[in-house]
C-alpha cells in the first residue's frame, strides 16, 4: 500500500436510529483490507462513539478514515456548538447530553474517554459556536 | 459456555441466529448503557440488556459480540432483528430481570471482566 486510502462519510444528525452506519461501513472496509481484528475493533469503537457524539451534540458532520501504511487515522468534523471545557469533557461520567439520550443507551459521559481509550493519539480542536474537529490515530506497527 | 446453554439457563426464546447456538461465549456484560459496554467488554461475549433500539445491535457488532439477551421479555424492533441477522448475532429474550439473568450465567461459570486491584 503506497497511497493512503480515504473513506469519507456524511453523518446524518437528524436520526439517532441510523447513527453508527458509517462505523459499520468502516468496519467492513477494514476487514476487506485484511487489517488485524484488534485494530479493526479499536477503530470501529472510536469512530462509533464519535459518530454518536456528532449526532447527539452537533447535528451530524463529516467522518473520514484514512488508512496508510503505518496508521489508521479517524477525522471527525462538525459544526456543532463546540466544547467549552475539553478537560472536563474528557472525564469519565461527565456529560451534557439530554436525559432523553440516556434512555437510548448513551450520554453517560463515556464517549470521549472511550475514544481516547481505544486510540494511540487523540487531538481535539474546538471553538464554541463554530465546531469541533477530532483527530485520532491507531498505529499499525 | 455454549450459546445453547445460555438459552437453556435463561429459559430464553430465540429471536434469530438459531443456527449459531453451538458457538461458544467466554464472558458477559449486563448494561443498559452502551458506552459502558463499549468501554469494558472483550469479544466472544454475551450482552444482556433491557434496552431496545438499533444501537444495541451496532454496539454488539462493534465489539464483535456474538449473542444478545433481552431481559424482562423485551421485544426487539424489526430493525434490530434485521441488523442482528445481517451481523450474525444470536438474539434471544428471557423473562428474567437483569440481575437474575446475570446471576444465573455467572453462577454457572460465565464470569465478567476481572477487576485488577493493583
Amino acid at each position: 500500500m503506497t497511497e493512503p486510502l480515504v473513506f469519507r462519510f456524511n453523518v446524518d444528525g437528524s436520526d439517532f436510529t441510523s447513527a453508527g452506519q458509517a462505523s459499520v461501513h468502516v468496519k467492513k472496509n477494514l476487514r476487506e483490507l485484511g487489517l488485524p481484528p484488534e485494530i479493526i475493533r479499536r477503530v470501529s469503537i472510536a469512530m462509533y462513539e464519535g459518530e454518536i457524539n456528532m449526532v447527539i451534540h452537533a447535528n451530524g458532520g463529516v467522518a473520514e478514515v484514512i488508512v496508510s501504511e503505518d496508521a489508521v487515522e479517524i477525522v471527525l468534523k462538525d459544526q456543532g456548538p463546540g466544547i467549552p471545557n475539553v478537560e472536563q469533557a474528557m472525564q469519565e461520567g461527565f456529560s451534557t447530553a439530554p436525559s432523553s439520550v440516556q434512555s437510548l443507551g448513551f450520554g453517560a459521559g463515556m464517549g470521549l474517554p472511550n475514544m481516547k481509550r481505544y486510540t494511540d493519539t487523540m487531538e481535539i480542536e474546538t471553538e464554541v459556536g463554530v465546531g469541533t474537529t477530532i483527530r485520532m490515530k491507531i498505529f499499525l506497527k | 459456555m455454549k450459546i445453547a446453554t445460555v438459552r437453556e439457563l435463561l429459559n430464553a426464546e430465540i429471536v434469530c441466529g438459531e443456527e449459531l447456538l453451538e458457538e461458544h461465549v467466554y464472558s458477559a456484560c449486563g448494561s443498559d448503557m452502551m458506552s459502558d459496554v463499549l468501554a469494558y467488554v472483550k469479544d466472544q461475549a454475551v450482552l444482556l440488556t433491557g434496552l431496545v433500539n438499533s444501537q444495541v445491535i451496532r454496539t454488539a457488532e462493534m465489539m464483535d459480540m456474538v449473542c444478545i439477551v433481552l431481559v424482562r421479555s423485551k421485544k426487539p424492533t424489526e430493525e434490530m432483528v434485521r441488523l442482528a441477522k445481517a451481523s450474525g448475532i444470536v438474539m434471544m429474550t428471557t423473562e428474567y430481570r437483569m440481575y437474575d439473568a446475570c446471576g444465573m450465567l455467572y453462577a454457572n461459570g460465565l464470569i465478567g471482566k476481572k477487576v485488577r486491584h493493583d
